[in-house]
């Protein structure tokens, strides 16, 4: 159920943008679901982010994973425990960009007289790295659409990946590479009983989705051609608020453009939120110097302890008779 | 409570049809009712300690009891408190809104490791939590309910919380490994702490908070009683090394405050860590003063709320000041230091009656603890071992094959690692390091941390230790090790109960014990034969 329901429910959506298209509601699906689309990603986004920032950070709580600051000759784990600024910068950037800490995970495995092994588990790290990588040099490479002349940086990017010259037009790797990773990242949910049992509906259908994104992307590169020539004319256009009608693109274009819209507007409503989340995560972007440097906890409670002469008013009796020391006699 | 033989748990934890052992369940989790079984849940807080701390809904009743006598108003006072939590941690809203269930985390908790149960996933234990979240606070949950993971907050999910949030000892392994370092230990806290709202707590965390507030110290020592248990400590060394030492307490002017957790003082085998303490501080001749009025260095609000926390804690510094002393060295202890570096300065400094440490007898300057004014034990001792203020003669530990144990809290949520691995470096000659996925930061819990550590979880206290002992029983059996230091005194209480179910010919010390035994102590008997425990030396005939 859980695995089958998101599945159809993007097939729904192709099958809406199909009817639809061919209907003759291009300007729906070409122009007025991608602005709300745009406009609820990033409204959306903000709002989300905002409102985590509006709670403050009342303790710092860094995971410390590795070797702290302490005596001078003792050699500190800078990057995994962090205890100023640039550590911390190159923390985040290690988290962010290479995913260190699923780099660290290991399966556990159960044997004989209830033994435990941890093997390496470097999977997830990997399909989650060539994923993630993918997904941000095709969106780079789609900048292309938007922006004349195409900046230098764009056509290298498009260069180095499309080193393999297969085919004509270049096969891009990272079109590949994003299938593949998706569909490890989909079989492992239904294949590793562990996972399958966590997943909800919500973990499968973004797979469907930006599987259902890329397939079609593909299609239209490679298989299906569409105009190129009047998606950039109609892109420019919604960029330039003209939105003067374009002809024979091909309904594959506003299937792809229309899911790309429910991605946008899912995602601040959704787990793909982790994208801002990492950022703020206060285990992982925070400084281990707390003896250093004080934390200022915003709310921090006026709370007094039991005081001493509370304590020392009901025992000191007995404290005299063993002589310890009193404040009043 | 009757607890299965060794041999009959290991079958089970092996047999039993887990996702540990590969088997999903029937039932989705969200439909699976928490089951209530001998062994696997704390008794509940007694009245007199939860009326002691002024905490809610003090009152009789168990766990057990299908009625948990709630206030009539209990949903709106955890739903309040809940959103009053959102609100004054940005930690609990990001981990509330991020997890991709991903599902790393899922093997790297020790209780699912040792019961296979799917809620002792660290993912599906945050689910308790986030399934509640999301139905009062997402829009997806409010319009596609259970279909998105959403659930209301019913009576039967207060009860899943307080047996699952009950079982986890909020060591943290799960959030190292978590892409957006989502930690389960801020969840329980944040769920144990609406539990609290409601009167739901269990009595070996009331009781011991309610002592440490009252006398100073878990176990409800009164003050004379606390000095005569050290004193006879003392004489205990006198015997063994023929030296007298009259430590201090109370005492105003003394240069350094020590404290330590109670443990050290009244359980075995923490004393000998104790009275390694007092004669490390004989040796060098420092200037310090035990206190009776905050005699407990841990910190048992910790596990229930952050003001209890910042209660039991503020003690510290107010006897400090009345004391006045120059700077506090604290004990072994992890969850103490856990609260004392993440926590203590925020809740209760600025210290500013207090000095920067420095080391009385190198000149060094603890750089890392300048604002809060409390060093750690393992940190002074290296400090002093590196500038050759120690005379050491390793050989007297000779007849230990040492290990280490990482606790949790100083590893994950302080870094303290090095530290005591050079002590032990410079005063025991065997020494093995466990496997590298069991220390250091990825180390393993004892199975009995945050308030677990009672005999009526004792079910699942030794599933849960599984994979500690798994991986002192690889080096038991692969170097001899025979004794297994540490730097956390609740450790040394569940760590015992862990070797003696698991691996029965291992022993567990602190490291200043350690240190203790190799000390050449001038005044000492000229033959000294025996370590603290009256072990004899190796090569000494019984």
């Amino acid at each position: 159920m859980k695995i089958i329901t998101p599945l159809i429910i993007v097939l729904v959506l192709i099958a809406l943008a199909y009817v639809g298209v061919m209907a003759g509601l291009t300007s729906l699906f070409g122009v007025v679901i991608p602005y709300i689309a745009l406009v609820v990603f990033l409204l959306g986004f903000v709002y989300k982010v905002v409102k985590w920032a509006q709670s403050p950070v009342p303790f710092r709580i860094p995971t410390t994973a590795g070797q702290q600051q302490s005596l001078p000759w003792i050699k500190q784990n800078k990057f995994d425990n962090p205890s100023n600024l640039v550590g911390v910068l190159v923390r985040m950037a290690l988290e962010v960009l290479l995913f260190r800490s699923l780099f660290r995970n290991t399966k556990a495995e159960l044997g004989n007289g209830a033994s435990l092994a941890y093997g390496s588990a470097k999977w997830l790290w990997l399909g989650g790295l060539v994923f993630h990588w993918s997904f941000l040099v095709i969106i780079i490479r789609h900048n292309r659409l938007f922006l004349e002349p195409v900046p230098a940086i764009i056509a290298l990017i498009e260069q180095f990946d499309g080193l393999f010259q297969v085919m004509v037009p270049a096969f891009y790797l990272t079109d590949a590479a994003i299938l593949v990773a998706l569909t490890y990242l989909f079989f492992r949910r239904v294949v590793s009983p562990q996972i399958k049992y966590i997943s909800l509906p919500a973990d499968y259908f973004p797979l469907y989705l930006i599987g259902a994104i890329a397939v079609t992307g593909i299609l239209m590169r490679y298989f299906i051609r569409v105009d190129v020539v009047a998606i950039k004319a109609l892109v420019r256009g919604l960029i330039t608020f003209d939105f003067s009608p374009q002809e024979g693109i091909g309904v594959l274009f506003y299937i792809h453009l229309f899911l790309v819209s429910i991605l946008a507007i899912y995602f601040p409503f959704s787990k793909l939120m982790h994208l801002g989340g990492v950022f703020l995560s206060p285990t992982r972007n925070l400084a281990s110097n707390n003896r250093m440097r004080r934390h200022i906890n915003p709310w921090n409670p006026d709370i007094k302890p039991r005081t001493y002469p509370e304590y020392e008013d009901e025992f000191r009796e007995k404290m005299k008779q063993v002589g310890l020391p009193v404040d009043k006699d | 409570m009757t607890v299965l033989k060794p041999e009959e748990l290991t079958k089970n934890i092996e047999e039993t049809p887990s996702l540990m052992t590969g088997k999903s369940p029937a039932k989705e989790w969200i439909d699976t009712p928490a089951e209530f079984r001998p062994g696997n849940w704390c008794y509940s807080a007694k009245a007199p300690a939860v009326e002691a701390l002024k905490a809610p809904n003090a009152r009789t009743w168990s766990p057990d009891d299908e009625d948990w006598k709630l206030p009539e108003d209990w949903f709106d006072i955890i739903s309040k408190g809940f959103k009053e939590r959102l609100d004054k941690y940005r930690s609990l809203k990001i981990f509330m809104d991020v997890c991709v269930r991903c599902g790393a985390c899922a093997d790297k908790c020790h209780f699912f490791l040792g019961t296979g149960d799917p809620k002792n996933m660290p993912v599906l234990r945050a689910e308790l939590m986030r399934s509640v979240y999301r139905n009062d606070y997402t829009l997806a949950g409010k319009l596609l309910k259970k279909y998105a993971g959403a659930r209301p907050l019913t009576m039967e999910v207060v009860k899943e919380w307080f047996l699952y949030f009950f079982q986890c000892t909020e060591c943290r392994r799960c959030s190292l490994y978590c892409p957006y370092g989502i930690d389960t230990a801020e969840i329980t806290m944040m769920a144990r702490e609406l539990l609290n709202l409601v009167g739901i707590n269990t009595n070996w965390i009331m009781d011991p908070a309610a002592n440490c507030n009252r006398t100073g110290n878990h176990l409800g020592i009164e003050p004379h009683t606390f000095k005569t248990v050290v004193d006879s400590l003392c004489e205990d060394i006198e015997d063994i090394t023929g030296i007298t030492i009259e430590p201090s307490f109370n005492r105003k002017g003394a240069e350094i405050l020590f404290i330590t957790p109670s443990g050290d003082v009244f359980a075995d085998p923490g004393v000998y860590t104790m009275m390694g303490y007092i004669m490390l501080f004989e040796h060098i001749g420092l200037d310090y003063t035990l206190s009776t009025y905050a005699s407990e260095g841990g910190n048992f609000g910790l596990f229930n709320s952050s003001e209890l926390m910042k209660k039991l804690n503020a003690k510290m510094y107010h006897e400090a000041e009345r004391l006045g002393v120059k700077w506090i060295l604290g004990g072994e202890c992890g969850h103490m230091w856990r609260v004392l570096h993440q926590y203590m300065d925020t809740m209760n400094g600025p210290a500013n009656f207090l000095e920067e440490p420095v080391s009385p007898i190198t000149r060094t300057k603890f750089e890392n603890a300048k604002s809060t004014k409390m060093v750690h034990i393992a940190e002074f001792t290296a400090d002093l071992i590196r500038h050759n203020k120690l005379k050491l003669d390793p050989s007297r530990n000779d007849h230990r094959n040492v290990t280490f144990h990482d606790s949790c809290n100083p590893a994950r949520a302080m870094g303290l690692m090095d530290e005591p691995r050079y002590v032990l470096q410079n005063v025991v000659n065997n020494f093995h390091e466990m496997p590298e996925n069991t220390i250091r930061e990825q180390t393993f819990c004892c199975g009995a941390g945050s308030g677990l550590n009672t005999e009526e979880i004792m079910d699942v206290r030794m599933r849960g230790a599984l994979p500690r002992a798994n991986a002192l029983k690889h080096v038991h059996e692969k170097n001899g090790v025979n004794m297994m230091s540490c730097v956390c005194a609740i450790d040394r209480a569940t760590l015992l109960a862990l070797t003696q179910y698991w691996v029965p010919d291992v022993e567990i010390c602190g490291v200043t014990e350690l240190v203790a035994n190799a000390l050449v102590m001038e005044g000492e008997n000229e033959v000294r034969d025996c370590d603290l425990r009256e072990d004899p030396y190796e090569g000494v005939e019984e």
